[in-house]
């Protein structure tokens, strides 16, 4: 069995995470198979909600599939499709499946995901959603009743240390603090030296920000991530890198540029963890931690 | 001002197959000025109109009348004598008018011309925003005169999200993101510590959440007897 992810996230140990994506469809065999080799290579696994904005099996469900299977889930909970009675609720039956780690996202716009047409919510924000956590801790819910039996969460908030917008997103970044983030995973960052200039903020606040490290496949992918992810910047000597791989050795190299920074983040100790996302390729974790000799 | 356009001419055409005697009503105000119902657009819907109906063999009788404001009784009233000889009415004012004339002529199919947008303004010749979501609890002065609700596409209320890049939203890189615009403007007038307050979760009461609003003012109100 894992140990409980606040646990780790306090022992001083360099903090791993990764993640899971919820598949579309009721055929959960690949899925577990990513558990499987997870649950005993990460300190956490995150479960994404309907990412994308894409519909997907339920992250609440996700997350406690992996309880079961011995994995020590975070439950990512985004703003877009439920209210706050829907959020308050499903924090609820989290908690009672054994959950106890939440990611509150704001969650990306509808209009990105497969079903466009569909009305989005946006009821709470990230803030409030971190709040609503802490404030179910205090035993009571949005609307100030009372409840029969209250929860415990170890909370988290994302930050974008690639941001462009540094200044309002650093106010975001201070709001998620003063309400009760304990810790933060980040969006993708590729450029080491904004990263640490991240850092240098986000030190003044007694926080764990583990730095997010999205596996490169191909120089494609690294140049749509340039020109469609907000807040995401691939160097253009990553992309040359990746351009340089053998033909059928993108996946190698882009795995092993993942190794090498995260072993640049442990030695120098830019950040106390990383959140690696291998989205949909899970299997090569293992592989990258190694060569990164962690 | 409420925004509107026209909805496109075969939608209008299959809900006037039916009839025969049609009266198209423009609106004088709001859709007069964002060109899409006015007395000049009744007359090029009903040219349209006629000529798409012809196509199909019929020959339809299309009246057509502008009044100042659809959403007002006095100006609705004017129109008895003509909506009693026609088989049915095309709007061409905003939900609003379409449903003061509904109202107003129990006996008579009304129809809608126009898809009615958002509340907003001409921000160049030919280009409106929206600029209110019309919630009911207008908290403009704590974000320097520029709405979350309505310039955010998520309408958040603490900050920005993710999803912003160069100033543009994740939606669409032609639209603004309506958090930077708040922070540039709050930066531009010394104000950026109002932005360190926490905001609690909004009262969406005031909204649309509490079924269809109405105002009353005691003050001014008196029985009207029709």
């Amino acid at each position: 069995m894992s140990r409980p992810f606040k646990e780790v996230l306090n022992s001083g140990e360099f903090v791993i995470t990764s993640e899971i994506g919820p598949p579309k469809g009721t055929n959960i065999d690949k899925m577990l198979h990513h558990i499987e080799i997870l649950k005993d290579t990460v300190h956490g696994m995150n479960v994404t909600d309907n990412q994308s904005s894409v519909m997907r099996l339920s992250s609440v469900a996700v997350c406690h599939i992996i309880k079961d299977h011995g994995g020590e889930p975070i439950l990512q909970m985004t703003c877009r499709d439920r209210n706050r009675m829907a959020l308050q609720s499903d924090l609820l039956s989290a908690y009672v499946l054994g959950v106890r780690n939440v990611l509150c996202l704001t969650g990306d716009h509808i209009s990105l995901g497969d079903h466009k047409g569909s009305k989005q919510v946006f009821d709470l924000d990230s803030v409030q959603l971190i709040a609503a956590v802490r404030n179910l801790e205090q035993g009571q819910d949005l609307g100030g009743n009372k409840l029969d039996g209250g929860v415990e969460f170890c909370v988290g908030a994302t930050a974008t240390p690639e941001a462009d917008n540094m200044d309002s997103q650093l106010l975001k970044f201070r709001k998620k603090i003063k309400v009760g983030a304990e810790f933060f995973q980040t969006q993708a960052v590729y450029d080491m030296d904004m990263l640490k200039k991240f850092m240098e903020h986000a030190q003044q606040s007694n926080t764990k920000v583990l730095a997010g490290i999205l596996v490169l496949v191909s120089a494609g992918m690294a140049k749509y991530l340039n020109a469609n992810v907000a807040g995401v910047t691939v160097p253009q000597e990553l992309i040359d890198e990746m351009a340089g791989a053998e033909k059928g050795k993108a996946l190698q190299k882009g795995m092993e540029i993942a190794a090498r920074q995260i072993k640049q983040i442990k030695e120098e100790n830019i950040c106390p963890g990383v959140h690696i996302m291998a989205i949909g390729k899970e299997e090569i974790v293992p592989e990258i931690l190694q060569m990164a000799g962690v | 001002m409420i925004v509107a356009e026209q909805k496109p001419i075969q939608e209008i055409k299959g809900m006037m197959a039916d009839y025969q005697k049609v009266l198209i009503v423009g609106c004088g105000t709001c859709v007069t000025v964002c060109m899409a119902g006015g007395e000049k657009e009744v007359g090029i819907i009903a040219s349209c109109l006629r000529m798409a109906l012809q196509i199909d063999g019929k020959k339809p009788e299309l009246m057509e009348d502008c009044i100042q404001r659809q959403c007002e009784w006095e100006f609705v009233d004017t129109l008895k004598d003509k909506v009693d000889g026609v088989d049915a009415i095309l709007s061409s004012a905003c939900g609003v008018g379409v449903q003061a004339l509904a109202e107003r002529f129990p006996n008579k199919p009304v129809y809608p011309a126009l898809n009615t947008t958002f509340m907003g303004m001409p921000k160049e010749h030919g280009l409106w925003i929206e600029n209110c979501r019309g919630c009911g609890n207008c908290g403009l002065g704590r974000f320097g005169g520029i709405c979350p609700i309505a310039r955010c596409s998520k309408g958040l209320l603490n900050g920005p999200c993710g999803g912003s890049q160069n100033g543009k939203c994740e939606v669409s890189k032609e639209m603004d993101c309506g958090w930077q615009l708040i922070y540039g403007r709050l930066k531009t007038l010394n104000q950026l510590d109002q932005l360190e307050e926490i905001l609690l979760p909004k009262d969406w009461s005031t909204d649309r959440d509490k079924g269809q609003r109405k105002m009353f003012r005691g003050d001014v109100y008196y029985e009207q007897t029709v």
